[in-house]
């Protein structure tokens, strides 16, 4: 597989190190009343689709940033990638 | 018709022509009491101790393509029972004895042959580890045996010795694990549950469930609507796609394994040997090709092939500790869709819709399992109530915090 690296243009999926679902950017309100049950959700549900997918891969082996890759988990095919950071920002977090 | 010696000469004497199909291809009733999704090994062997051990009537397994064709037919055949925590360790002896009696069980010939399993140790903190979870499968009646460098010479002398990277230590050997026919294991269930009253039916898709007032009353299926008591999903790599028509969502990932295998060898490999510094494992299959395997090509993925990568690690690892391995050519590859949990260990368990029950999260590790899960998981269904040696294997373990984590990789499924 190639991922279309935003900065450095396309890459072989071997220098990345895979993570998972891109949902775990969002990780819940520790102070929330819910918290637990949150957590637990966040740290171990998965929609797990057979399809497309949005997932964080991490550039190990060349600049060591984070990528949110759109992916098909029926084809491998991927459609998007973009910096984990503008992603995250955009949803309002800090970093 | 029972399967015997004294039949095959009969047979062979008469020209082959009693030979009847091995099980029913039924049209599907209206209502069972049970139906099982999923005819891979799992499904099966549920259906086959369900009605044999358990007395139960009016089964069906459906599947959405043939018997077979899934996990249990693309695996590299390993069984053991090597594991190290309580609420692993007695399931899978279980599953090895029960292995051990099943060809009388099914009158069926799966091969099973206990050449043994020997996992190579390459540091001292490695054989603290490996000599420890011997003591634990001792403890929980499994047989282990740990080899110093000179009884490994003596039996594997074509291993690499010589590496100063990966030097061969000692090794954990387990003589009653081995190998099994897989593809025997499906048709050997088949035919038994077929024997025994259930109907399997083939290209039968489950595409919904009916739920009402949180009862599960039946499912949709390509083939109609078939209405059931209960319903017990055991799809494996699929469990995640099958849940999510129920609205549930599961502690697994679905990832793709590789497997490959050699051009046929004379016999050169008795048992099966795994690299403790990698990745790898192999065996010799009857036929003489070589079997082996690594690791996940480690992102989700739900296509039944993988990448070159993995092909490349795999071939690393092989040629680390078995040179000779680089002089035979590949002969064939192949990916199955392996149902990664978030702690490596399966499920068996209701779930909170009333009626339905879930049979799933195997790893890459599902096929060793496949006699006791389908004795527990016919428990659970029979009885409503867990079978002994399956009582960790709970959905709430994940918030109650009693995880069951072999290998201690935490919620990263693709590590375990
Ligand atoms: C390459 C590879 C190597 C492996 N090596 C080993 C090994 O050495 N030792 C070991 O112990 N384990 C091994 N495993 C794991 C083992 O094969 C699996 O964990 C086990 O087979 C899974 O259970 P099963 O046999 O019931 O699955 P499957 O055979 O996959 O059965 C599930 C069935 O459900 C059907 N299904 C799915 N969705 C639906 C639906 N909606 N409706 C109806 N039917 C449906 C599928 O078609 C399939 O036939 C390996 C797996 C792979 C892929």
């Amino acid at each position: 597989m190639i991922i279309n690296h935003p900065l450095l243009g396309p890459r072989d999926s071997a220098e990345f190190v895979y993570l998972g679902d891109a949902s775990l950017i969002e990780r819940p309100d520790p102070a929330a009343e819910t918290a637990l049950a949150d957590f637990v959700d966040y740290a171990y549900m998965r929609e797990n689709p057979a399809g497309s997918l949005r997932e964080l891969w991490f550039h190990e082996a060349g600049d060591r940033s984070w990528l949110v890759v759109t992916r098909n988990t029926m084809t491998h095919e991927i459609s998007d990638v973009q910096m984990a950071r503008d992603v995250a920002r955009k949803i309002g977090c800090s970093k | 018709m029972r399967y015997s010696g004294f039949k095959v000469i009969k047979e062979a004497l008469t020209g082959h022509k009693g030979w009847t199909p091995a099980w029913r291809d039924p049209e599907p009733q209206s209502h069972y009491d049970i139906v099982i999704i999923g005819g891979g090994g799992h499904g099966l062997a549920t259906a086959h101790y369900l009605a044999k051990v358990y007395g139960e009537k009016k089964i069906a397994v459906l599947e959405k393509g043939w018997i077979g064709g899934g996990n249990v037919g693309r695996n590299t055949t390993i069984v053991r029972s090597n594991y190290l925590l309580d609420g692993n360790e007695p399931f899978y002896e279980m599953s090895l004895k029960l292995w051990e009696g099943l060809e009388q069980d099914l009158n069926y010939n799966a091969m099973i042959s206990q050449r043994g399993i020997m996992n190579l140790i390459h540091s001292d903190a490695q054989r603290d580890a490996f000599v420890r979870r011997g003591n634990a499968m001792m403890l929980n009646g499994a047989d282990a045996e740990y080899l110093d460098l000179d009884q490994i010479k003596k039996e594997y002398p074509f291993l690499n010795f010589d590496d100063a990277r990966f030097p061969i230590k000692g090794g954990l050997a387990q003589r009653r694990g081995g190998t099994v026919r897989h593809d025997a294991v499906a048709w050997g269930y088949a035919r038994s549950a077929d024997s025994h009253g259930v109907d399997i039916i083939q290209n039968c898709e489950v595409t919904g469930f009916r739920i009402e007032n949180g009862k599960c009353l039946g499912v949709e299926t390509s083939r109609g609507y078939i209405g059931a008591s209960k319903v017990g999903c055991a799809v494996a790599g699929s469990s995640g796609r099958l849940m999510a028509k129920a609205n549930m969502r599961l502690p697994i990932e679905s990832h793709v394994l590789q497997a490959f295998v050699s051009e046929g060898l004379k016999p050169v490999l008795p048992g099966v040997i795994t690299f403790g510094a990698g990745h790898f494992y192999v065996s010799q299959s009857d036929k003489g090709g070589l079997v082996f395997g690594g690791d996940l090509d480690g992102y989700n993925s739900y296509a039944q092939r993988g990448n070159l990568p993995v092909v490349e690690d795999v071939c690393e690892g092989g040629m680390a500790i078995m040179p000779m391995i680089g002089r035979a050519r590949l002969l064939r590859m192949w990916g199955g869709i392996m149902d990664m949990s978030m702690d490596g260990s399966p499920i068996i368990d209701q779930t909170h819709i009333d009626g339905l029950y879930f049979n799933g999260g195997w790893c890459y590790g599902g096929f060793k399992a496949t006699p006791a899960s389908g004795m527990v998981f016919a428990h659970l269904l029979a009885k409503d109530e867990p079978h002994e040696t399956a009582t960790a294997y709970r959905f709430d373990r994940f918030k109650t915090g009693h995880m069951i984590d072999e290998k201690g990789m935490g919620n990263q499924p693709n590590l375990h």
